[in-house]
């Protein structure tokens, strides 16, 4: 009998978030963050070779760099230029697939990565600003990755700021069509969700160990689909956490959600 | 032509109002040393075009500028640049907020003398309501609506690169010239601060020749400022400075803000300045960012 494997939750959603990339193809995997990061890596060592990935500064790689300080002597897997002004040729060309973490996701998987409060004019919390969000959003699919899912992220109502485009009518451009709008995996703290449910309602995918439907519901602000049967998101596998750890040899992705609790909070 | 010059003489042709392009991105490769001169001068009401950092930070924080025009304003390791924050949520200055992609497609139309360049990005996001400049059209090829995004035009380009001939010829060797190329055409005037001035020569060698990314006559000034990037980096010469990036957000936290922190460094010149921050060597011993 094998003894049962000990992982984190960061390394249980790492697992769940790598998911996304798993049938893809050859596109640019971006995940922006340590856990999203590790997602496209661990896509790109495992479920899907063909993934394309950056070394977050200047250059494609054949191989996803690890994190953090590496030995003098590493020799990163380069394959080409990719500076931020080629970025966008990529995006634009729709042969890409991120994974961002913004403050706000509406009912509409809109978010909002900008002011937050107040007015547009003197907001009462500047965040980010709109980055890259309206470009990628309609360019090619996104997935969310949230830390810590509550009713300020999945708030009540519209987004503050709308930075990214997502599935509201009454936003719709002329000649779109919802079904153009493309966000795959909303991976948080407590679930995996999607935007699968009807009319495309935020939809349960997938529940943590120890985690229920009622919890889920109770941390987001507007109804979330659920369906009759809903299984327990995968537990990482032995092989699965060795690469991780390979990826992460200084354990960033201890520091990426609250207190680092473990996988299973049955 | 030898289009030599000092800072001073650059923030000289500077006018009020201008609409000054900075280039770089965040806490890379900005011409800190040639924004450090317009903090010394009484010139205002700008409108700055950046890939904002520290450079859009200090210069709100200053008071002189109307109007930012942004993607983001960061440092990167440092998320939300304070200065700019504080000038945001105060009310204090205009914004033209858009997509990354969206500015790089107003340079080139500046560049290239067109009004606008179609996109479909800042489509179904507050982009296109929250910009009353930005105007959605048809389109005389498809049923579709289209994103107009107006040519981002110019007076003045600020530019830091790794090596520059007098002639204006600009060698950027580090990883990525971010969109300095689209900066240097979109404007009427370019500026460019260099680590080192080089004899025309230099270039003759086509491996440094096909790192210089537009042609002399872009270029307008060339400042020789070794070290002008800092405390932004200047890949491979230089990394940004942690320690000084980390004193310049805490000083957004104190009482005395940016005064405090214009007391503690910005000094009367580039040579000053360069000494209260530990001096050249010191600068060029800062190690390169891992990402």
């Amino acid at each position: 009998m094998t003894a049962a494997i000990e992982y984190t939750l960061a390394e249980l959603c790492i697992v769940a978030a790598s998911k996304a990339f798993a049938d893809e193809g050859e596109v640019l995997g971006t995940g922006i963050g340590v856990i999203p990061r590790l997602a496209a890596s661990l896509a790109m060592k495992t479920t899907n070779p063909d993934l394309m990935m950056t070394d977050s500064e200047a250059w494609m790689l054949s191989e996803p760099n690890p994190l953090g300080k590496r030995p003098a002597d590493f020799v990163p897997a380069t394959e080409s230029w990719m500076g931020f002004s080629r970025i966008f040729d990529n995006v634009w060309s729709g042969r890409r697939h991120a994974m961002l973490g913004p403050t706000q996701i509406d009912k509409y998987g809109q978010s909002n990565t900008s002011a937050l409060g107040g007015t547009y004019d003197k907001p009462k919390s500047m965040m980010l600003g709109a980055r890259g969000f309206p470009g990628n959003s309609i360019s090619h699919p996104n997935s969310f990755f949230v830390p810590e899912h509550n009713t300020r992220v999945f708030m009540d109502g519209e987004c503050d700021f709308v930075s990214s485009i997502g599935y509201n009518p009454a936003r719709l451009p002329k000649g779109h069509r919802l079904e153009d709008i493309d966000i795959r995996l909303v991976i948080t703290d407590l679930c995996v969700m999607d935007f699968g449910g009807p009319e495309h309602q935020i939809r349960l995918v997938s529940l943590h160990p120890g985690i229920t439907a009622e919890q889920v519901q109770a941390s987001t602000g507007y109804p979330v689909y659920i369906p009759d049967e809903v299984p327990t998101t995968a537990a990482p596998t032995r092989a699965q956490l060795d690469i991780i750890a390979a990826l992460d040899p200084h354990h960033q992705r201890a520091q990426q959600i609250k207190d680092n609790p473990a996988g299973n909070r049955a | 032509m030898n289009k030599q010059m000092t800072a001073a003489q650059v923030v000289a042709q500077l006018k009020d109002g201008m609409t000054i392009g900075i280039g770089g991105w965040g806490p890379r490769r900005k011409p800190m040393a040639l924004v450090r001169e317009i903090l010394r001068s009484d010139v205002k009401d700008l409108t700055v075009v950046s890939y904002g950092g520290a450079d859009v930070g200090m210069l709100c924080a200053a008071g002189k500028v109307k109007k930012v025009v942004f993607a983001f304003v960061s440092l990167d390791f440092i998320p939300l640049e304070p200065y700019f924050r504080q000038a945001r949520q105060s009310g204090a200055i205009e914004v033209m907020e858009i997509d990354e992609g969206m500015m790089l497609l107003g340079l080139r139309a500046a560049s290239w003398g067109l009004p606008f360049i179609p996109t479909e990005v800042g489509l179904g996001t507050d982009i296109i309501t929250k910009n009353p400049g930005i105007k959605v059209i048809d389109s005389p090829y498809d049923d579709k609506e289209w994103v107009a995004m107006p040519a981002l035009k110019l007076d003045v380009s600020l530019l830091h690169v790794d090596r520059a001939d007098v002639r204006g010829v600009c060698q950027i060797a580090g990883p990525d010239h971010y969109m300095d190329d689209w900066f240097a055409r979109a404007a009427a005037k370019t500026f460019v601060s260099c680590d080192e001035l080089v004899a025309t020569e230099y270039f003759h060698d086509p491996a440094q020749a096909r790192l210089v990314h537009w042609e002399r006559s872009m270029t307008t000034g060339v400042i020789p400022i070794p070290g002008g990037a800092h405390p932004t980096s200047c890949s491979p010469l230089y990394g940004f400075d942690v320690p000084h990036f980390k004193a310049y957000a805490a000083s957004a936290k104190e009482e005395s803000g940016i005064c405090g922190y214009f007391d503690k460094f910005l000094g009367a010149s580039e040579q000053e300045y360069q000494k209260n921050v530990g001096g050249l060597d010191a600068i060029r011993a800062i190690e390169l960012p891992t990402y």
